[in-house]
């Protein structure tokens, strides 16, 4: 077999793999679903989400630090991950080879031509992990604030082996260096002693709005699977959907117009191995500087990386269809550079660069301009259970929906806008999507959340239970009940739904008893006997008092003289024979007739925000009774009730 | 030796060693900043606590002075007590913990007479004190507080400095053994290599917990959504009077804000009661204080509460007042 038999067979297992490790992110017993398989495993090796996150909280979490291996193998080899491994790749590289199949020689050579725009993804590499880099900048402009002395003191010591060296090597040119190096420390100090930095720089993990793996998974686990669980007969929704899918198909309809189009142009993963490829000591290239001119090499080259002239090895994908493709034997993968030359700079410039990263750190500032992270916060932004505060659950959220897939009820939902501009795509409670609210004893969104943005909570965490009794229960929020729509405290209409289902023990929702006089409920005595009354006034649906609701009584009567209703005619009233009446209501006097009421009252202390109450009101458009994040316990800022813990 | 095989294997090397040092580098950094624990339920800050003001070896006094002239009232009440040198050092970084929760004028009684906050600035700085500055996280708007009550002015002529809190001044405080107090933003930075506090505040009715004295003057210093501590009010005081001990509390009962509070609004709310109450004992202070309210220290659990936990005493006549008055 030969070698890119070999890449597509590998191509092919790592896609199906993937998609197989999305197939079963699911709760359950069944054979496909979730039973230990390392679902995370292709976002653990995305190296983009270990330097992000490194980025943002300076910890590599667990499983990520998997990307070490694809950080060596890419030094070492090349881009192998883009050619063999990322799934999204292979489905750029099936469609793209699909899109050019039928065309001539000249047309695909054109189409695999180095084009200068795939210098921008270097670009969008430099601005994703700049504003991820945010917060490591103030913290850096605290140090003189911090540690003033100290930090001048290493800072004089540096400004003079500087110098040195500077004068040593920029002869000519070290009092520009010099001047640039004065002003730069001039403005850290400056910024670091005479402002809040945090106000102008903070952090933001936004690589998952680009990175392949994180599109992937967001894509087949809630676009994908979604309409494959459909045919299936689930009825899961994904509130952001739309936009998910509109990425993913825009991404990969545009292979049809130049191959491998997003790697090529947008990637940032793919810009980041570029980087790591500049001293790779195995690599594509030609045998001789001349050869035969028929660039066959060039008729699939996926990378864009001219291997007929010049290659760009931080393009090169090492798909090797070259390889195959040159009936002479030129092309060839070894320790020696081309020999028809090489391009070693991916080619981006000082000025771009620094465009990029300026922009990056600016965006976070600027997008919590809001105050969505502070006062001006939206208490509509429900998170799951173990949700870092917010901040910093912005530091790791991938946007990759694996807590959405995995989540049994479909209650995680990608957040639209409600979250900040920031937060598109990220998890948000919606207790009118899915099944039901979030389930008392479930914790399966944290435990596959790969950055543990959402923590891994054990259930005695999540419960308040064992070692966790003094902290209480993880609170996601609090139920408020809407009075003006609740149907027992604004239309006299029994339903205590909401109590019901309240999940906690003892209930966090509590019921006040009353009894209301119904409507047109005063009526004067026509007839009367020991267990039934006839009375005046516009006639009854049959049954309408008999639901177990209704009371009657006679006006001048205690409450003690009040009787269920049994059965009611148009006009006449039957109560229970077991409780008729010693006196009967005279005829001529007035009865009223009541109602009982149970409204729903809820107890801060022991709600605990799940949603099942608002999943389940009847008020079927906008709740009755509806949890936000007040109180929620992922921050104190938030807090509704003073509670110790 | 230059053949271009010679180069090329030359080249490789290179290129293979900074290859190898690269995957060492990234290895070392994984290694260690590898976290195979995952972080905690919150982000963890700098917690701070407030400092002992008070004067060791003083002991607990109450000096009580009538009359209708702020500043001969507390000038009085001060040298009652054995002067403010008693208590004032040179060099002290002095700040006075004012009440400017309102923007509203200091003829309404809501917050602290700027007629005294610039006598008492006054003589700290005569005293010796190196700085005196005077803060509050008000209710309302902080430059408008601080403008409209007249404060501001009043202390920067008698040449105090006036912190107005912003986000910066806040850091998370724990009270120990407290329930309320715990990992809450206080107005800390204002405290910050002070040496000495003073809290001065008027006598106000308070809807919620029956008055606002010098104890309740503290809840200035909390900071965050510090309004869900009135649903346990004297709890929250109390443990604020566990929490900042000051040199001294100054108690303005010239005009007593008699209904309507904490906002008051109208002259009729006042009720000349001309009295001014120096004291080194929070507890004994408001326990007085309430006498002028028409009430007792019963009436108000905070000084019940804070009494049982010997912060100060509720009877105030054990610690043998003394009384002047200056017409």
């Amino acid at each position: 077999m030969n070698i890119v038999n070999v890449r597509r067979v590998t191509q092919v297992f790592f896609f199906l793999l993937f998609l197989w490790f999305c197939v079963v992110s699911t709760v359950g017993e069944r054979w496909h679903q979730l039973r230990g398989w390392p679902i995370n495993w292709f976002l653990q090796l995305d190296p983009l989400v270990a330097l992000g996150t490194l980025l943002t909280t300076n910890k590599i979490y667990a499983g990520l630090i998997w990307a070490l291996l694809t950080i060596a193998l890419t030094i070492l080899l090349g881009r192998f991950f883009c050619g063999w491994v990322c799934p999204f790749g292979a489905l750029h590289q099936f469609v793209g080879w699909a899109g050019r199949r039928r065309r001539k020689h000249a047309e695909r050579v054109a189409l695999n031509q180095y084009r200068g725009a795939q210098v921008l993804k270097y670009y969008l590499l430099a601005a994703l992990l700049s504003a991820a880099a945010g917060g490591l900048l103030a913290e850096l402009a605290r140090l003189p604030h911090h540690r003033t002395a100290p930090t001048g003191m290493v800072l004089a010591v540096g400004f003079a082996i500087f110098a040195v060296l500077a004068i040593r090597k920029w002869t000519g040119n070290w009092k520009r260096a010099i001047g640039g190096l004065v002003v730069l420390v001039a403005v850290w100090f400056g910024l670091g002693l005479l402002s809040l930095p945090e106000k102008f720089a903070a952090s933001a993990l936004q690589t998952g709005l680009l990175d392949p793996i994180p599109i992937m998974h967001r894509s087949v686990n809630l676009v994908l699977l979604s309409a494959v669980d459909a045919a299936g007969g689930s009825n899961r929704i994904y509130v952001a959907g739309g936009s998910i899918a509109l990425v993913f198909f825009a991404a990969v309809v545009l292979n049809l117009w130049i191959p491998r189009f997003y790697c090529r142009f947008v990637c940032p993963l793919g810009a980041l191995f570029g980087v790591l490829v500049r001293w790779t000591p195995w690599r594509v290239g030609k045998r001789q500087g001349d050869c035969n001119q028929c660039e066959l090499c060039e008729n699939n080259c996926e990378g864009a990386c001219d291997p007929f002239g010049k290659i760009r090895t931080s393009e090169c994908l090492l798909c090797l269809n070259c390889l195959k493709a040159c009936r002479q034997a030129q092309m060839t993968y070894g320790p020696g550079r081309s020999a028809a030359g090489e391009v070693e700079s991916p080619g981006v410039t000082r000025r771009g660069f620094f465009v990029a990263a300026f922009a990056g750190v600016a965006s976070v500032p600027a997008a919590r301009l809001a105050g969505n992270l502070d006062q001006n916060w939206n208490s509509g932004v429900v998170r799951p259970p173990g949700a870092l505060s917010e901040e910093i659950f912005l530091d790791r959220c991938l946007k990759c929906g694996q807590c959405m897939r995995v989540c049994p009820t479909n209650v995680i939902q990608p957040a639209v806008l409600e979250a900040g501009l920031e937060g598109l795509w990220t998890p948000v409670l919606n207790f009118r999507a899915g099944t039901s609210g979030c389930q008392l004893n479930c914790i399966a969104c944290g435990n596959v959340c790969p950055t543990a943005a959402i923590r891994p909570l054990a259930l005695d965490e999540k419960l308040g239970r064992g070692e966790f009794a003094s902290a209480g229960p993880i609170r996601l929020g609090t139920a408020f009940v809407d009075r003006g729509r609740c149907l027992p405290w604004a239309m006299d209409a029994p339903c205590i739904v909401c109590q019901e289902n309240c999940p906690v023990s003892p209930k966090a929702i509590f019921l006040r008893e009353e009894f209301q006089i119904i409507r047109d409920g005063t009526r004067k005595v026509r007839s009367s006997s020991s267990t039934s009354v006839t009375l005046d006034g516009a006639p009854w649906r049959t049954g309408k008092l008999a639901t177990g609701d209704y009371f009657i009584r006679p006006e001048s009567a205690p409450e003690q003289e009040r009787r269920l209703i049994a059965e009611n005619s148009a006009d006449s009233i039957r109560i229970a024979s077991s409780a008729s009446w010693t006196e009967s209501p005279a005829a001529g006097a007035r009865a009223v007739l009541e109602v009982r009421l149970q409204k729903p009252v809820i107890d801060p202390d022991l709600c605990i925000g799940c949603g099942v109450c608002q999943h389940e009101c009847p008020v079927s458009g906008l709740r009755a009774i509806r949890v936000t994040a007040e109180n929620e316990s992922r921050t104190r800022r938030h807090s509704l009730t003073p509670r110790a813990g | 030796m230059n053949s271009p095989a010679h180069n090329t294997r030359r080249d490789f090397i290179v290129r293979t060693t900074k290859a190898g040092l690269a995957i060492a580098a990234a290895g070392t950094a994984g290694v260690l900043l590898h976290d195979r624990k995952g972080p905690s339920a919150y982000a963890s800050a700098e917690t701070v606590s407030v400092p002992d003001f008070s004067v060791t070896g003083v002991g607990r006094h109450l000096s009580i002075v009538t009359g209708s002239d702020r500043i001969k009232t507390v000038n009085r009440a001060l040298q009652a007590l054995g002067g403010i040198e008693q208590f004032i050092k040179p060099g002290d970084r002095v700040v006075l913990k004012v009440n400017a929760a309102f923007a509203s004028p200091a003829s309404l009684g809501a917050t602290s007479h700027p007629d005294l906050v610039g006598e008492v600035i006054k003589l700290c700085l005569r005293a010796g004190a190196a700085a005196v500055s005077v803060t509050d996280n008000p209710i309302n708007d902080p430059a408008s507080c601080f403008t409209l009550t007249g404060i501001a002015k009043a202390a920067e002529a008698a040449g105090a400095r006036v912190i107005l809190p912003d986000a910066a001044a806040f850091k998370p405080a724990t009270l120990a053994g407290g329930r309320l107090i715990r990992d809450w933003p206080l107005l800390f930075e204002p405290l910050r290599g002070a040496t000495k506090l003073i809290g001065i505040a008027p006598v106000k009715d308070h809807h919620r917990s029956g008055a606002s004295m010098t104890m309740k003057n503290w809840y200035g210093l909390l900071g965050g959504r510090r309004n869900i501590f009135h649903q346990d009010i004297h709890t929250i005081i109390f443990e604020l009077a566990q929490m900042v001990r000051p040199t001294l509390v100054i108690l303005d009962g010239t005009n007593t804000m008699m209904s309507n509070g904490p906002t008051g609004g109208s002259l009729e709310d006042l009720k000349a009661t001309h009295t001014m109450i120096v004291s080194t004992d929070q507890v004994a202070a408001d326990a007085f204080g309430a006498t002028l309210l028409g009430k007792t220290a019963d009436d108000l659990p905070f000084i019940t509460k804070a009494a049982g936990a010997g912060l100060g005493t509720a009877d105030f006549e054990s610690l043998k007042p003394r009384r002047d008055n200056v017409l």
